[in-house]
């Protein structure tokens, strides 16, 4: 714990040496990243608006990690349950939104499955790697999104925008008043909670455990070792098809390309950061958060390009994974 | 002619342009896990490749100095992730990931006056009377420089691995480096000098792709190349020979694409662009199983949710 704060601020002071060498002031802009996030409450809400989706990836990364699965699809993974999510709209038609929302998020939880199934029955079928396929799947699921929104989902009355036509009310998440924080919070809620009890006080929490320290052992103990596996990979992408399906209908209450900046990838690294512990998913997701509205709030003022984030994020986890204790000698 | 025929004969024509960055960046990777290690920041060594080169290009006007500068620049973000999954034992996935964010936001940053730009770069140089055969000849000897060093490496680098000495202590830390290690070598050094050169060829792709390509550079321009490189690795068998039909196959698929658009197939143009990926996809899936036996052994744990 001490020694990640201590590589996050080393990582911050590092790139605090970077803007001094391109003639920005570094005490300005942490003084206006971190008023712009935490010290309003806009800015407040906007880190929460952000942090939805985190930690719905990172969950999409953890929970198949504790079967020794690792899930480099939750970008793909998202675009396809927002892609479902808004195919349950366009095609039910408007009902009450106590059906529509239970609706669509199921939508994108089945899509996000579906295409997360596809790495996990490679393997299984073929032994084809996951960290390869589910890699390369997410931007076939980037295209698949653009095929229908430039094709037959575009609004014919958006312009030429390449828009799906926008939700009718019953299907959006309602907002807090005066911000963009939305009903979809109860996601990330529910889905740590449920992960959390799961992992810590079941046997299904502890046969993953066993399925991915060693596989073999968890064989011969009876374990059904393939089912856990096509099991953690299904709900891993179902997360983050919820992620989707948040984005979807609480901040873009339509569908378009380039939902999500990197949110899946930024996921995964979030769930590194935290051990796959989903609690501690909660924190680094917080951090990134911060991080990444912290970088609008600068590009906005016009200090910096919001890419540079990704060069802090980069510096956070160098400095967070090399500062972990080393508890094996290094072979 | 038929349409078919115009279309197919212009995919393989087109097979090898765009096929020559994913070569180097599958070339740099696959030193890199020969050695036993897997880098997922190809990708981000391929940017760095292609910003930095293109910068350098604009700025010198010299095309030589721009490719030296896109592989330092390749190397030097690969040796950061060296020096932590070697001596401070970090997650290479992780780190590589990492490593690829990293290069995107520093090559975002860094590049961000020279969008929209065009340089000359590298052009193609036609090699004579073997350019005049017609089809095989404008595909494979009316290319740039880059293209023909590209031809010579995939054989070269096979005679390095099995023939020579260095070749031989590479391939047995990618093995295992306790034994490796007893047998005398230095597996820590090895694995640093595979990582660099693996980083310098992946920048040395980036390069290829920004100035004989493209001529341009863009935010993000390698959009995936640097992970299809670590697909047509294990496509490829570990083998830099069979790594190069793979790079070609995916040139292939390119070229089929950008075909299919020229004659305006009534075709999404989206589906067309899935084609390079979904081809990747089928491949290994088709291969994988004698693949996997071909996988240094150093690479299993990790590969099986180690470290």
């Amino acid at each position: 714990m001490v020694r990640s704060l201590f590589a996050i601020v080393m990582a911050f002071a590092v790139f605090g040496v970077l803007l001094l060498a391109i003639g920005r002031d570094p005490v300005e802009a942490y003084t206006k990243m971190f008023e712009g996030t935490l010290g309003s409450k806009v800015g407040l809400s906007e880190v929460g608006v952000r942090m939805i989706p985190f930690v719905l990836t990172a969950l999409a990364a953890a929970i198949p990690a504790r079967v020794g699965l690792i899930n480099v699809g939750g970008e793909g993974q998202l675009y396809i349950g927002a892609w479902t999510a808004t195919g349950v709209v366009l095609y039910m038609g408007v009902g009450h939104i106590w059906i529509m929302l239970p609706l669509m998020a199921a939508g994108g939880f089945l899509g996000g499955a579906a295409w997360g199934a596809i790495a996990v029955f490679l393997r299984s079928w073929r032994g084809v790697n996951e960290v390869i396929t589910t890699l390369l799947s997410n931007y076939v699921a980037i295209l698949l999104v653009n095929v229908f929104v430039f094709g037959p989902w575009k609004n014919p009355e958006g312009f030429g925008y390449p828009y799906t036509a926008d939700f009718a009310t019953e299907a959006i998440l309602p907002a807090l008043a005066g911000t963009r924080l939305h009903m979809g919070l109860v996601l990330p809620v529910l889905a740590v909670l449920a992960s959390y009890l799961i992992l810590t006080r079941t046997t299904w929490g502890y046969n993953m455990r066993a399925v991915g320290g060693n596989a073999e052992a968890a064989r011969r103990r009876g374990i059904p070792v393939g089912r856990y596996l096509v099991v953690a990979m299904l709900v891993g992408g179902g997360i983050a098809g919820l992620a989707g399906m948040s984005e979807v209908a609480g901040i873009q209450h339509h569908l378009r390309p380039g939902i999500s900046n990197n949110l899946g990838f930024l996921g995964f690294l979030a769930s590194w950061l935290a051990g796959h512990n989903p609690t501690t998913i909660v924190a680094t997701c917080f951090l990134l958060a911060v991080i990444i509205v912290g970088g609008d709030v600068l590009q906005f003022s016009g200090n910096l390009p919001s890419a540079a984030m990704f060069i802090l994020i980069g510096l956070v986890l160098f400095f967070v994974l090399g500062f972990r204790r080393l508890d094996r000698a290094t072979a | 002619m038929s349409t078919f025929w115009i279309v197919l004969g212009g995919a393989f024509t087109g097979a090898v342009g765009p096929g020559i960055s994913v070569l180097y960046a599958t070339y740099g990777e696959l030193i890199t896990e020969r050695a036993g290690r897997i880098n997922l920041g190809t990708e981000g060594c391929m940017l760095m490749g292609a910003c930095f080169g293109f910068i350098a290009t604009a700025e010198s006007g010299s095309a030589a100095v721009g490719v030296l500068t896109g592989m330092a620049a390749g190397s030097l973000l690969s040796l950061i992730f060296a020096y932590l999954v070697i001596f401070r034992d970090t997650n290479q996935l992780a780190t590589g990931f990492a490593l690829t964010l990293f290069g995107a936001g520093i090559t975002a940053w860094a590049g961000r006056d020279y969008v929209d730009s065009t340089i000359g770069g590298l052009n193609p140089i036609a090699i004579p009377l073997l350019s005049d055969i017609p089809q095989v000849g404008k595909a494979i000897f009316r290319q740039d420089i880059l293209s023909y060093i590209a031809y010579a490496l995939g054989p070269l680098l096979w005679l390095g691995l099995y023939y020579t000495k260095w070749g031989l202590s590479l391939r047995a830390v990618g093995e295992s480096v306790t034994v490796a290690f007893a047998a005398g070598r230095n597996p820590a050094l090895l694995q640093i000098g595979a990582i660099a050169f693996g980083g310098a060829l992946s920048g040395l792709g980036g390069a290829q792709l920004s100035l004989a390509f493209t001529h341009t550079w863009s935010e993000g321009m390698t959009v995936g190349r640097g992970f299809i490189a670590v697909g047509l690795v294990i496509f490829g068998m570990w083998s830099p020979v069979r790594a190069m039909l793979g790079a070609f196959l995916f040139g292939g698929a390119i070229g089929l694409q950008l075909q299919l658009q020229a004659v305006g197939a009534p075709v999404s143009p989206f589906i067309l662009d899935m084609f390079p990926y979904v081809i990747t996809l089928a491949v290994l899936t088709v291969w994988s199983g004698s693949a996997l036996r071909a996988m240094p052994e150093g690479l299993k744990t990790v590969l099986r949710g180690g470290t």
